[in-house]
């Protein structure tokens, strides 16, 4: 029951932060609804118990990512006005697009059996989280059974570096 | 474990309301008259020319991307200490190798100056 | 790191609390801890000013209240009725909202720390002297840090003041920047201790017998330096910094908007060492005395000895010693050590704390690894010998780091002189250049 008042609250948090993102006309505006979003997210990771996937969506997403994002719109000095730069075709075909595609995915999340919130205080994944720590109940998994993609993430961030790298050092 | 949780939020509660609070009533406390040249940018007594909000150095982005990398290694990290003990040597050589794939990234960002500060 | 139920560690039954005690008790802890936070954060500026008054042999604020003791009180309301200030073209919904962002998740970090051992209280059971608990301990604290960037970003861009962008910027690019290197120092923590709650880390020193200062002892240098950088205190007040910035992002505010930013900055201080003492220094642990090593393992379980208010008190002591002692450290360094260049911030957090927090990982896990091999159990021993380990590993970083600048210091410096003065006396038509160990 309370899991449940709770999960309403932080998802319509959620989604009240994505529309102010998209409505917003001051990117730091949209930014600051998207970290909104992202803390609505954190939220309800807890609600379903998992504690560390929430404290990484901040320390990540949040704390990391959107201050890129930050920096990127400081860079182009876009934080005061806003200007139309797409022309109307070209919004029309992307809008299209990405309706289809959040359409497709609510289709599925429909169509497959949802997640249960469990109910009360207590979550079927809390005994495991008191015996090996909310943190150590990722590791086994994560390091056991998909190491090979784990391995694949450091390439992708190797990527990711040496991108940065190569297109900024061409103008400094 | 969701209890735990529960003192936060009245932590929160208590703490926007506090910064909130704070800001209202010295917004009704204090005199407000503004004048145009109180009101302009200070900056040490010398009439500001030009635009703030100038364009800045790309520097900044690419310490940022650098942050978000070594960041998430930081986060992959954290489990993996965790349960170092019980991972073993597997874990620690696995370990080893993803470390040693994002050093090679550093070297790389290191030896193209993208660390060097003029 | 003693995984539960052990059977070494006798356990203790107590009566646990009802949902009821739990929400009461919890509500009281937060009120009780939010207050004392504000009150020692006020008392804190008090402190600072005493202090730097000390070290510049000044008399310091000595006129509201006997001593000056009222001087916080005064400041305070001070601030609230000064006149507010909104920059002509500031983007004033981001202008106010800036200082509110610094203020709000500074106040709130301090939750997780464990600040006295569990407290039974008769008839209600024993209350486990944290706020939350939370499963995530100390990644609370690093979410809400990484946080602490946003406010600072947006009050040097919002105001609307090429000082305070420039403060801005470079805040957030120093902070990010440490942010990687105060992560990578946890990490040895974490590794020795096999959790992240900070209870956890404070029973897994108290079981080891040893404080994590010494066989973690590099882990805790660079812990204490990326925390100075992090709540941008001096040697790291590049984005305050007054000979050149003005006051950097906080130049065009006023009242108690600024009030919230001096809180926020203080209150920051005031947690990062109550985690340096938790995290390095054992928390509330008393050293050597066995009495006080238990640790609230599940509502109505204590493991360890069994929990008294006389030892709530006595821990609280202890605690509040160990942050104390950091808190002094803070501002003595304020007061003595001269402002890095930007341009040294950004290499020492860079190209020097990370690559050094990585090699230390990997040597103090081959280390635990080749112990764990040998069969050697978690203790006292073990630590002496990752103690030893970190004494070595610690002197070569110093020693590479140093270039005979301090350590061996003069000496070397007057064999160099004497070298150069020896080479100067004799007649030389051409200008000698200075040679490059002077310089540096």
């Amino acid at each position: 029951m309370i899991r449940e008042i709770l999960w309403w609250i932080f998802a319509a948090e959620a989604v009240l932060g994505a529309l102010g993102m998209v409505l917003s006309r001051n990117p730091v505006g949209s930014l600051l609804s998207l970290v909104v979003t992202f803390f609505g997210l954190a939220a309800i990771y807890v609600l379903l118990g998992a504690f560390f996937i929430s404290a990484i969506q901040v320390i990540v997403y949040a704390g990391a990512i959107m201050v890129l994002f930050l920096f990127v719109i400081m860079l182009l000095n876009l934080g005061h006005d806003y200007h139309a730069d797409l022309r109307r075709g070209v919004w029309l075909v992307l809008g299209g697009l990405a309706s289809g595609l959040i359409g497709f995915v609510l289709y599925r999340a429909v169509r497959t059996p949802s997640l249960e919130l469990p109910s009360g205080l207590t979550s079927p994944l809390d005994e495991l989280v008191q015996r090996q720590g909310a943190v150590g109940v990722i590791a086994a998994p994560l390091f056991r059974d998909f190491s090979v993609a784990f391995e694949v993430t450091s390439v992708l961030l190797l990527v990711a570096a040496i991108g940065a790298v190569v297109l900024a050092k061409r103008r400094v | 474990m969701l209890e735990a949780y529960a003192p936060i939020l009245v932590l929160l509660a208590i703490s926007v309301l506090n910064a909130v609070g704070m800001v209202v009533a010295s917004h009704f406390l204090g005199p407000i008259r503004p004048t145009p040249v109180k009101r302009s940018p200070y900056e040490s007594g010398i009439t500001p020319l030009g635009d703030t909000r100038e364009r800045f150095s790309v520097k900044f982005y690419m310490v940022a991307i650098l942050f978000i990398v070594f960041d998430l290694e930081t986060v992959f990290l954290i489990p993996w200490a965790v349960s170092f003990r019980t991972l073993g040597l597997f874990g620690f050589v696995e370990m080893l190798i993803f470390i040693a794939v994002l050093v090679v990234g550093f070297v790389y960002a290191w030896k193209k100056g993208a660390l060097q500060w003029e | 790191m003693i995984q539960f139920p052990a059977t070494n560690v006798p356990l203790h039954q107590v009566q646990p609390l009802s949902n009821t005690a739990f929400l009461i008790a919890s509500v009281i802890k937060v009120v009780v801890v939010f207050t004392g936070v504000m009150v020692v954060v006020a008392y804190l500026t008090l402190l600072e000013r005493w202090i730097s008054a000390w070290i510049q042999d000044r008399l310091g604020p000595n006129r509201v209240g006997p001593r000056g003791i009222l001087q916080p009180l005064a400041d305070g309301l001070k601030n609230l009725v000064k006149e507010e200030m909104y920059p002509a073209k500031a983007a004033n919904i981001y202008y106010i909202l800036a200082p509110m962002l610094t203020g709000i998740p500074a106040l709130m970090t301090f939750a997780v720390i464990p600040f006295a051992s569990p407290l039974p209280i008769p008839g209600v059971g024993v209350v486990n002297m944290v706020v939350a608990d939370l499963p995530i301990g100390i990644l609370y604290i690093l979410a809400l840090t990484s946080l602490g960037v946003y406010g600072i970003v947006m009050a040097g861009w919002a105001s609307n003041n090429k000082y305070a962008f420039l403060g801005g910027l470079r805040a957030s690019a120093q902070m990010v920047s440490y942010e990687v290197a105060l992560g990578m120092s946890l990490i040895p923590v974490f590794m020795l201790a096999g959790n992240v709650t900070l209870t956890q880390v404070v029973w897994a020193q108290q079981t080891m017998h040893l404080w994590y200062a010494l066989p973690l002892g590099l882990a805790f240098f660079l812990f204490v330096v990326s925390a100075f950088a992090e709540t941008n205190r001096l040697p790291f007040d590049l984005p305050e910094a007054e000979s050149e910035l003005i006051t950097g992002y906080h130049t065009e505010y006023s009242s108690m908007k600024f009030s919230l930013f001096f809180i926020g900055e203080y209150s920051n201080m005031l947690t990062a060492s109550a985690v340096m003492a938790t995290l390095f220094l054992g928390g509330w642990d008393i050293p050597i005395w066995q009495g006080d090593n238990m640790i609230m393992i599940a509502p109505g379980v204590v493991a360890g000895a069994e929990p008294a208010w006389w030892k709530t008190l006595l821990t609280f002591g202890a605690f509040a010693t160990k942050t104390g002692f950091f808190i002094l450290l803070y501002m003595w360094v304020r007061w003595t050590v001269p402002r890095f260049r930007y341009d040294q911030v950004m290499h020492l957090g860079w190209k020097v704390m990370l690559p050094t927090a990585l090699v230390f990982i990997v040597v103090t896990g081959t280390t635990i690894l080749v112990l764990d091999a040998l069969g050697i159990p978690y203790g006292l021993g073990f630590g002496l010998i990752l103690t030893v380990v970190n004494a070595v590993v610690a002197a070569i970083f110093f020693m590479v780091i140093d270039r005979d600048r301090v350590i061996s210091g003069a000496s070397a410096h007057d064999r160099r002189r004497r070298r150069v003065d020896a080479r100067l006396a004799m007649p030389v038509a051409v200008e000698e250049p200075e040679p490059a160990g002077i310089r540096d």
